[in-house]
Protein backbone atom coordinates (compact mmCIF):
# COMPACT_ATOMS: atom_id res chain seq x y z
CA UNK A 1 0.00 0.00 0.00
CA UNK A 2 2.04 3.24 -1.50
CA UNK A 3 1.05 6.62 -2.90
CA UNK A 4 2.69 6.98 -5.80
CA UNK A 5 1.63 9.32 -9.08
CA UNK A 6 -0.94 6.44 -10.19
CA UNK A 7 -3.02 8.89 -7.43
CA UNK A 8 -2.45 12.03 -9.55
CA UNK A 9 -2.91 10.29 -12.89
CA UNK A 10 -6.20 8.73 -11.40
CA UNK A 11 -7.71 11.63 -10.12
CA UNK A 12 -7.07 13.69 -14.02
CA UNK A 13 -8.90 10.76 -15.36
CA UNK A 14 -11.40 11.48 -12.79
CA UNK A 15 -11.93 14.64 -13.76
CA UNK A 16 -11.62 14.29 -17.16
CA UNK A 17 -14.45 11.41 -16.83
CA UNK A 18 -16.36 13.97 -14.61
CA UNK A 19 -15.81 16.91 -17.39
CA UNK A 20 -17.17 15.03 -19.96
CA UNK A 21 -20.39 13.23 -18.75
CA UNK A 22 -20.97 16.84 -17.45
CA UNK A 23 -20.44 18.60 -20.83
CA UNK A 24 -21.98 15.70 -23.13
CA UNK A 25 -23.49 12.86 -22.31
CA UNK A 26 -26.04 14.91 -19.46
CA UNK A 27 -27.47 17.40 -21.32
CA UNK A 28 -28.03 15.21 -24.31
CA UNK A 29 -30.34 12.11 -21.95
CA UNK A 30 -31.99 15.51 -20.21
CA UNK A 31 -32.53 16.79 -23.53
CA UNK A 32 -34.19 13.60 -24.53
CA UNK A 33 -36.00 12.61 -21.21
CA UNK A 34 -37.47 16.17 -21.42
CA UNK A 35 -38.81 16.11 -24.96
CA UNK A 36 -40.08 12.96 -23.95
CA UNK A 37 -41.83 14.51 -20.92
CA UNK A 38 -43.49 17.41 -22.91
CA UNK A 39 -44.46 15.18 -25.33
CA UNK A 40 -46.41 12.96 -22.49
CA UNK A 41 -47.74 15.95 -21.47
CA UNK A 42 -49.05 17.16 -24.42
CA UNK A 43 -50.64 13.98 -25.43
CA UNK A 44 -52.42 13.92 -21.93
CA UNK A 45 -53.37 17.36 -22.35
CA UNK A 46 -54.79 16.07 -25.35
CA UNK A 47 -56.43 12.86 -24.64
CA UNK A 48 -58.22 15.33 -21.84
CA UNK A 49 -59.24 17.87 -24.53
CA UNK A 50 -60.68 14.83 -26.43
CA UNK A 51 -61.98 13.72 -23.40
CA UNK A 52 -64.06 16.95 -23.43
CA UNK A 53 -65.32 17.44 -26.77
CA UNK A 54 -66.41 13.93 -26.57
CA UNK A 55 -68.29 14.60 -23.34
CA UNK A 56 -69.90 18.10 -24.88
CA UNK A 57 -70.83 16.02 -27.84
CA UNK A 58 -72.80 13.33 -25.92
CA UNK A 59 -74.31 15.88 -24.21
CA UNK A 60 -75.31 17.88 -27.25
CA UNK A 61 -76.27 14.37 -28.63
CA UNK A 62 -78.54 14.11 -26.05
CA UNK A 63 -80.17 17.13 -26.54
CA UNK A 64 -80.97 16.38 -30.06
CA UNK A 65 -82.36 12.78 -29.06
CA UNK A 66 -84.53 14.34 -26.24
CA UNK A 67 -85.33 16.97 -29.02
CA UNK A 68 -86.43 14.43 -31.91
CA UNK A 69 -88.12 12.82 -29.31
CA UNK A 70 -90.37 15.68 -28.15
CA UNK A 71 -91.12 16.52 -31.94
CA UNK A 72 -92.01 12.75 -32.29
CA UNK A 73 -94.31 12.70 -29.26
CA UNK A 74 -96.15 16.55 -30.39
CA UNK A 75 -96.55 14.87 -34.12
CA UNK A 76 -98.01 11.80 -32.92
CA UNK A 77 -100.02 13.99 -30.59
CA UNK A 78 -101.58 15.92 -33.30
CA UNK A 79 -102.03 13.03 -36.15
CA UNK A 80 -104.11 11.58 -33.55
CA UNK A 81 -106.27 14.81 -33.17
CA UNK A 82 -106.50 15.06 -36.41
CA UNK A 83 -107.84 11.00 -36.53
CA UNK A 84 -110.36 11.20 -33.83
CA UNK A 85 -111.27 15.03 -36.06
CA UNK A 86 -111.64 13.05 -39.14
CA UNK A 87 -113.54 10.23 -37.56
CA UNK A 88 -115.21 12.23 -35.97
CA UNK A 89 -115.95 14.12 -39.49
CA UNK A 90 -116.95 11.06 -40.87
CA UNK A 91 -119.30 10.38 -38.25
CA UNK A 92 -120.88 13.48 -38.23
CA UNK A 93 -120.99 13.20 -42.36
CA UNK A 94 -122.22 10.39 -42.74
CA UNK A 95 -124.82 11.00 -39.96
CA UNK A 96 -126.01 13.75 -41.83
CA UNK A 97 -126.13 11.52 -45.55
CA UNK A 98 -128.59 9.10 -43.32
CA UNK A 99 -131.03 11.45 -42.20
CA UNK A 100 -130.91 13.29 -45.18
CA UNK A 101 -131.56 10.16 -47.35
CA UNK A 102 -133.99 9.43 -44.43
CA UNK A 103 -135.79 12.60 -45.13
CA UNK A 104 -135.77 11.85 -48.65
CA UNK A 105 -137.18 8.28 -48.28
CA UNK A 106 -140.10 9.60 -45.65
CA UNK A 107 -140.64 12.44 -48.37
CA UNK A 108 -140.95 9.59 -51.35
CA UNK A 109 -143.06 7.31 -48.82
CA UNK A 110 -145.16 10.69 -48.47
CA UNK A 111 -145.42 10.71 -51.73
CA UNK A 112 -146.14 7.59 -52.89
CA UNK A 113 -148.96 7.62 -50.19
CA UNK A 114 -150.46 10.59 -51.52
CA UNK A 115 -150.65 9.36 -54.66
CA UNK A 116 -152.35 6.10 -53.71
CA UNK A 117 -154.37 8.00 -52.02
CA UNK A 118 -155.43 9.74 -55.06
CA UNK A 119 -155.67 6.93 -56.94
CA UNK A 120 -157.93 5.70 -54.43
CA UNK A 121 -159.41 8.67 -53.79
CA UNK A 122 -160.45 8.54 -57.57
CA UNK A 123 -161.29 5.16 -57.54
CA UNK A 124 -163.63 5.31 -54.82
CA UNK A 125 -164.85 8.54 -56.26
CA UNK A 126 -165.37 6.72 -59.59
CA UNK A 127 -166.72 3.79 -57.31
CA UNK A 128 -169.16 5.68 -55.48
CA UNK A 129 -170.27 7.82 -58.82
CA UNK A 130 -170.74 4.29 -60.50
CA UNK A 131 -172.88 3.32 -57.53
CA UNK A 132 -174.83 6.13 -57.43
CA UNK A 133 -175.35 5.83 -61.12
CA UNK A 134 -176.44 2.84 -60.86
CA UNK A 135 -178.78 3.68 -57.86
CA UNK A 136 -180.11 6.68 -59.94
CA UNK A 137 -179.48 5.80 -63.04
CA UNK A 138 -181.16 8.52 -64.97
CA UNK A 139 -181.78 10.96 -62.57
CA UNK A 140 -178.47 12.13 -62.13
CA UNK A 141 -176.71 14.21 -64.73
CA UNK A 142 -173.14 13.68 -64.31
CA UNK A 143 -172.35 17.10 -65.75
CA UNK A 144 -175.22 18.60 -63.87
CA UNK A 145 -173.48 17.35 -59.89
CA UNK A 146 -169.82 17.66 -61.24
CA UNK A 147 -169.42 20.16 -58.86
CA UNK A 148 -171.29 18.14 -55.51
CA UNK A 149 -169.33 15.11 -57.12
CA UNK A 150 -166.05 16.79 -56.85
CA UNK A 151 -166.95 17.93 -53.46
CA UNK A 152 -167.09 14.39 -52.18
CA UNK A 153 -164.07 13.08 -53.48
CA UNK A 154 -162.30 16.24 -51.82
CA UNK A 155 -163.78 14.37 -48.74
CA UNK A 156 -162.32 11.18 -49.03
CA UNK B 1 -0.53 -20.99 -11.79
CA UNK B 2 -1.04 -24.08 -10.70
CA UNK B 3 1.41 -26.08 -12.97
CA UNK B 4 4.68 -25.81 -12.04
CA UNK B 5 6.76 -27.73 -8.68
CA UNK B 6 8.14 -24.77 -7.81
CA UNK B 7 4.34 -23.78 -6.91
CA UNK B 8 3.70 -21.82 -3.34
CA UNK B 9 0.76 -20.27 -1.90
CA UNK B 10 3.40 -16.88 -1.28
CA UNK B 11 4.57 -16.53 -4.55
CA UNK B 12 1.22 -17.04 -6.30
CA UNK B 13 0.05 -14.41 -3.80
CA UNK B 14 2.55 -12.12 -4.54
CA UNK B 15 2.73 -12.35 -8.37
CA UNK B 16 -1.39 -11.26 -8.31
CA UNK B 17 -1.27 -8.63 -5.95
CA UNK B 18 1.96 -6.83 -7.79
CA UNK B 19 1.61 -3.76 -9.67
CA UNK B 20 2.88 -2.95 -13.30
CA UNK B 21 5.42 -0.27 -12.38
CA UNK B 22 6.67 2.35 -14.25
CA UNK B 23 9.08 4.21 -12.60
CA UNK B 24 9.37 7.73 -14.05
CA UNK B 25 11.53 9.51 -11.38
CA UNK B 26 13.50 9.29 -8.37
CA UNK B 27 12.00 7.84 -5.48
CA UNK B 28 8.68 5.65 -4.31
CA UNK B 29 6.38 8.83 -5.42
CA UNK B 30 7.68 8.84 -8.51
CA UNK B 31 6.24 5.59 -10.18
CA UNK B 32 3.14 4.90 -12.16
CA UNK B 33 0.98 1.71 -11.69
CA UNK B 34 0.50 1.29 -15.83
CA UNK B 35 -2.30 -1.60 -15.00
CA UNK B 36 -4.66 0.86 -12.81
CA UNK B 37 -4.40 4.03 -14.78
CA UNK B 38 -4.90 1.96 -17.88
CA UNK B 39 -7.49 -0.52 -16.83
CA UNK B 40 -9.50 2.22 -15.27
CA UNK B 41 -9.48 4.58 -17.78
CA UNK B 42 -10.27 1.78 -20.47
CA UNK B 43 -13.19 0.98 -18.48
CA UNK B 44 -14.15 4.60 -17.59
CA UNK B 45 -14.20 4.82 -21.66
CA UNK B 46 -16.04 1.84 -22.47
CA UNK B 47 -18.77 2.69 -19.59
CA UNK B 48 -19.22 6.56 -20.52
CA UNK B 49 -18.79 5.95 -23.71
CA UNK B 50 -21.21 3.25 -24.21
CA UNK B 51 -23.54 5.44 -22.33
CA UNK B 52 -22.81 7.92 -24.55
CA UNK B 53 -23.28 6.41 -27.83
CA UNK B 54 -26.39 5.76 -26.68
CA UNK B 55 -27.39 8.75 -25.29
CA UNK B 56 -26.42 10.60 -28.90
CA UNK B 57 -28.66 8.26 -30.77
CA UNK B 58 -31.51 8.88 -27.90
CA UNK B 59 -35.22 9.40 -29.30
CA UNK B 60 -37.80 11.23 -26.74
CA UNK B 61 -39.97 8.87 -28.63
CA UNK B 62 -40.60 5.03 -27.70
CA UNK B 63 -36.98 4.20 -26.45
CA UNK B 64 -35.24 1.10 -27.62
CA UNK B 65 -33.98 -1.64 -25.09
CA UNK B 66 -30.56 0.13 -25.44
CA UNK B 67 -32.00 3.50 -24.32
CA UNK B 68 -34.48 2.21 -22.37
CA UNK B 69 -31.49 0.98 -19.92
CA UNK B 70 -29.58 4.03 -19.98
CA UNK B 71 -32.85 5.84 -18.99
CA UNK B 72 -33.15 3.21 -16.30
CA UNK B 73 -29.30 4.39 -14.57
CA UNK B 74 -29.62 7.70 -15.82
CA UNK B 75 -33.30 8.27 -13.76
CA UNK B 76 -32.18 5.72 -10.64
CA UNK B 77 -29.24 8.39 -10.07
CA UNK B 78 -31.17 11.49 -10.47
CA UNK B 79 -34.07 10.05 -8.25
CA UNK B 80 -31.27 9.87 -5.76
CA UNK B 81 -29.73 13.20 -6.43
CA UNK B 82 -32.60 14.57 -6.36
CA UNK B 83 -33.65 13.48 -2.72
CA UNK B 84 -30.53 14.61 -1.18
CA UNK B 85 -29.47 17.43 -3.08
CA UNK B 86 -31.81 20.41 -2.83
CA UNK B 87 -29.39 23.44 -3.18
CA UNK B 88 -29.65 24.18 -6.55
CA UNK B 89 -29.71 22.96 -10.31
CA UNK B 90 -28.47 19.35 -9.86
CA UNK B 91 -28.23 18.67 -13.68
CA UNK B 92 -25.41 21.29 -13.87
CA UNK B 93 -22.86 19.30 -11.78
CA UNK B 94 -23.65 16.70 -9.08
CA UNK B 95 -26.17 14.65 -11.14
CA UNK B 96 -23.93 13.89 -13.99
CA UNK B 97 -21.15 13.28 -11.72
CA UNK B 98 -22.77 10.63 -9.34
CA UNK B 99 -23.35 8.79 -12.72
CA UNK B 100 -19.48 8.83 -13.55
CA UNK B 101 -19.06 7.80 -10.42
CA UNK B 102 -21.36 4.68 -10.28
CA UNK B 103 -20.78 3.50 -14.04
CA UNK B 104 -16.84 3.69 -12.94
CA UNK B 105 -16.41 2.61 -10.00
CA UNK B 106 -19.22 -0.27 -10.60
CA UNK B 107 -16.79 -1.63 -13.99
CA UNK B 108 -13.74 -1.61 -12.10
CA UNK B 109 -15.22 -3.36 -8.81
CA UNK B 110 -16.71 -5.91 -12.02
CA UNK B 111 -13.20 -6.72 -12.83
CA UNK B 112 -12.89 -9.01 -9.92
CA UNK B 113 -15.19 -11.30 -11.52
CA UNK B 114 -12.71 -12.18 -13.91
CA UNK B 115 -10.86 -15.40 -13.26
CA UNK B 116 -7.50 -13.84 -12.21
CA UNK B 117 -5.03 -16.54 -13.34
CA UNK B 118 -6.84 -16.61 -17.22
CA UNK B 119 -6.29 -12.69 -17.23
CA UNK B 120 -2.66 -12.93 -15.95
CA UNK B 121 -1.99 -16.11 -18.44
CA UNK B 122 -3.64 -14.37 -21.53
CA UNK B 123 -1.68 -11.20 -20.50
CA UNK B 124 1.54 -13.28 -19.82
CA UNK B 125 1.15 -14.19 -23.31
CA UNK B 126 1.66 -10.89 -24.36
CA UNK B 127 4.30 -9.96 -22.39
CA UNK B 128 2.82 -8.57 -19.56
CA UNK B 129 3.52 -10.72 -16.26
CA UNK B 130 2.97 -8.31 -13.62
CA UNK B 131 -1.01 -6.89 -14.14
CA UNK B 132 -3.60 -6.05 -11.55
CA UNK B 133 -6.73 -6.34 -13.55
CA UNK B 134 -9.27 -4.55 -10.77
CA UNK B 135 -8.42 -0.58 -9.88
CA UNK B 136 -10.14 -0.20 -7.39
CA UNK B 137 -8.29 -2.61 -5.33
CA UNK B 138 -5.40 -0.60 -5.65
CA UNK B 139 -5.62 2.71 -2.61
CA UNK B 140 -4.29 5.08 -5.41
CA UNK B 141 -7.56 4.38 -7.40
CA UNK B 142 -9.48 4.79 -4.44
CA UNK B 143 -7.84 7.49 -2.82
CA UNK B 144 -8.16 9.67 -5.95
CA UNK B 145 -11.63 9.47 -5.79
CA UNK B 146 -11.90 10.62 -2.44
CA UNK B 147 -9.48 13.11 -2.85
CA UNK B 148 -11.22 14.47 -5.39
CA UNK B 149 -14.39 14.37 -3.92
CA UNK B 150 -12.83 16.09 -0.83
CA UNK B 151 -11.74 18.69 -3.23
CA UNK B 152 -14.44 19.49 -4.74
CA UNK B 153 -17.01 19.47 -1.43
CA UNK B 154 -14.07 22.17 -0.36
CA UNK B 155 -14.63 24.08 -3.68
CA UNK B 156 -18.32 23.51 -3.42
CA UNK B 157 -18.09 24.86 0.05
CA UNK B 158 -16.16 27.86 -0.85
CA UNK B 159 -18.37 29.13 -3.70
CA UNK B 160 -21.84 28.45 -2.21
CA UNK B 161 -20.50 30.47 1.40
CA UNK B 162 -17.45 32.48 -0.16
CA UNK B 163 -13.91 31.77 1.18
CA UNK B 164 -14.78 33.70 4.07
CA UNK B 165 -17.83 32.02 4.81
CA UNK B 166 -16.18 28.82 4.90
CA UNK B 167 -13.10 29.88 6.68
CA UNK B 168 -15.52 31.20 9.46
CA UNK B 169 -17.36 27.66 9.21
CA UNK B 170 -14.26 26.16 10.03
CA UNK B 171 -13.58 28.07 13.00
CA UNK B 172 -16.78 28.96 14.70
CA UNK B 173 -19.10 25.67 13.97
CA UNK B 174 -20.25 23.12 15.07
CA UNK B 175 -19.17 24.17 18.93
CA UNK B 176 -19.73 28.11 18.75
CA UNK B 177 -18.57 31.48 17.98
CA UNK B 178 -16.20 32.00 21.25
CA UNK B 179 -12.61 32.57 20.70
CA UNK B 180 -11.36 30.09 22.82
CA UNK B 181 -13.46 27.16 20.78
CA UNK B 182 -11.48 28.01 17.67
CA UNK B 183 -8.77 25.47 18.29
CA UNK B 184 -11.66 22.70 19.15
CA UNK B 185 -13.21 23.51 15.80
CA UNK B 186 -10.75 23.58 13.79
CA UNK B 187 -9.40 20.32 14.89
CA UNK B 188 -12.89 18.46 14.67
CA UNK B 189 -13.07 20.19 11.18
CA UNK B 190 -10.11 18.50 10.05
CA UNK B 191 -10.85 15.49 11.83
CA UNK B 192 -14.46 15.40 9.65
CA UNK B 193 -12.86 16.59 6.67
CA UNK B 194 -9.64 13.07 7.06
CA UNK B 195 -11.93 10.86 8.55
CA UNK B 196 -14.74 11.31 5.37
CA UNK B 197 -12.09 11.08 3.20
CA UNK B 198 -10.31 7.94 4.13
CA UNK B 199 -13.81 5.90 4.85
CA UNK B 200 -14.89 7.36 1.51
CA UNK B 201 -11.60 5.57 -0.10
CA UNK B 202 -10.78 2.82 2.47
CA UNK B 203 -14.43 1.26 2.73
CA UNK B 204 -14.64 0.56 -1.83
CA UNK B 205 -10.87 -0.55 -1.58
CA UNK B 206 -11.23 -2.76 1.43
CA UNK B 207 -14.55 -4.45 0.24
CA UNK B 208 -12.70 -4.83 -3.46
CA UNK B 209 -9.45 -6.01 -1.65
CA UNK B 210 -10.98 -8.23 0.25
CA UNK B 211 -13.16 -9.93 -2.50
CA UNK B 212 -9.86 -10.15 -4.60
CA UNK B 213 -7.77 -12.37 -1.97
CA UNK B 214 -10.31 -14.44 -0.85
CA UNK B 215 -10.89 -15.36 -4.57
CA UNK B 216 -7.09 -16.15 -5.11
CA UNK B 217 -7.39 -18.50 -1.38
CA UNK B 218 -10.16 -20.01 -3.23
CA UNK B 219 -8.08 -20.68 -6.74
CA UNK B 220 -5.29 -21.61 -4.37
CA UNK B 221 -7.81 -24.21 -2.96
CA UNK B 222 -8.48 -25.26 -6.59
CA UNK B 223 -4.96 -26.27 -7.14
CA UNK B 224 -4.45 -28.71 -4.32
CA UNK B 225 -6.29 -31.57 -6.12
CA UNK B 226 -9.53 -33.14 -7.49
CA UNK B 227 -11.77 -32.11 -4.17
CA UNK B 228 -9.99 -28.99 -3.86
CA UNK B 229 -10.59 -27.98 -7.07
CA UNK B 230 -14.25 -29.02 -7.04
CA UNK B 231 -14.80 -26.58 -3.98
CA UNK B 232 -12.75 -23.92 -5.32
CA UNK B 233 -14.97 -24.13 -8.40
CA UNK B 234 -18.48 -24.54 -6.41
CA UNK B 235 -17.24 -21.69 -3.57
CA UNK B 236 -15.79 -19.37 -6.18
CA UNK B 237 -18.93 -19.43 -8.08
CA UNK B 238 -20.93 -19.44 -4.94
CA UNK B 239 -18.51 -15.91 -4.03
CA UNK B 240 -19.07 -14.70 -7.28
CA UNK B 241 -22.47 -14.82 -7.46
CA UNK B 242 -22.60 -12.71 -3.41
CA UNK B 243 -19.99 -10.45 -5.13
CA UNK B 244 -22.76 -8.82 -7.38
CA UNK B 245 -24.11 -7.43 -4.35
CA UNK B 246 -20.65 -6.07 -2.90
CA UNK B 247 -19.76 -4.64 -6.49
CA UNK B 248 -22.69 -2.91 -6.62
CA UNK B 249 -23.51 -1.59 -3.59
CA UNK B 250 -19.76 -0.16 -3.11
CA UNK B 251 -20.55 1.60 -6.33
CA UNK B 252 -23.97 2.76 -4.93
CA UNK B 253 -22.31 3.42 -1.76
CA UNK B 254 -19.48 5.65 -3.00
CA UNK B 255 -22.01 7.28 -5.66
CA UNK B 256 -24.25 8.50 -2.35
CA UNK B 257 -21.04 9.47 -0.57
CA UNK B 258 -20.04 11.47 -3.31
CA UNK B 259 -23.67 13.03 -3.45
CA UNK B 260 -23.97 13.74 0.21
CA UNK B 261 -20.38 15.15 0.82
CA UNK B 262 -20.85 17.96 -1.71
CA UNK B 263 -24.39 18.21 -1.07
CA UNK B 264 -23.34 19.19 2.89
CA UNK B 265 -20.40 21.26 1.76
CA UNK B 266 -23.35 23.65 0.42
CA UNK B 267 -25.12 23.75 3.26
CA UNK B 268 -24.62 26.57 5.74
CA UNK B 269 -24.24 26.33 9.91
Amino acid sequence: MSFNLTLIAQMLAFAAFILFTVKVVWPHMLRAIEARQKTIADGLAAAEQGHKSLESAKHRAEEAIDQARGRSAEILGQAEKRAAQMVEEAKHAAQQESEREKAAAKAEIEQEAARAREQLRDQVAALAVAGAEKILRREVDAKAHADLLESIKRQL
Amino acid sequence: MASGKDFNATDYIQHHLSFFRAPLGEGEFWTLHVDTVVTSVLLGMLGLGLVWWVVRGATSGVPNRRQAFVELLIEFIDGQVKGLFQHGDRHKFIAPTALTVFVWVTLMNAMDWLPVDVVSGALGLVGLHEWRPVPTADVNATFALSISVLLLSIYFAIASKGLGGWIHELFCSPFGKHPLLWPANFLFNMVEYVSKTLSHSLRLFGNIYAGEILFFLLWLWAATGLVGTFFGFLLGLGWAIFHILIVLLQAYIFMMLTVVYIAMAHEHH
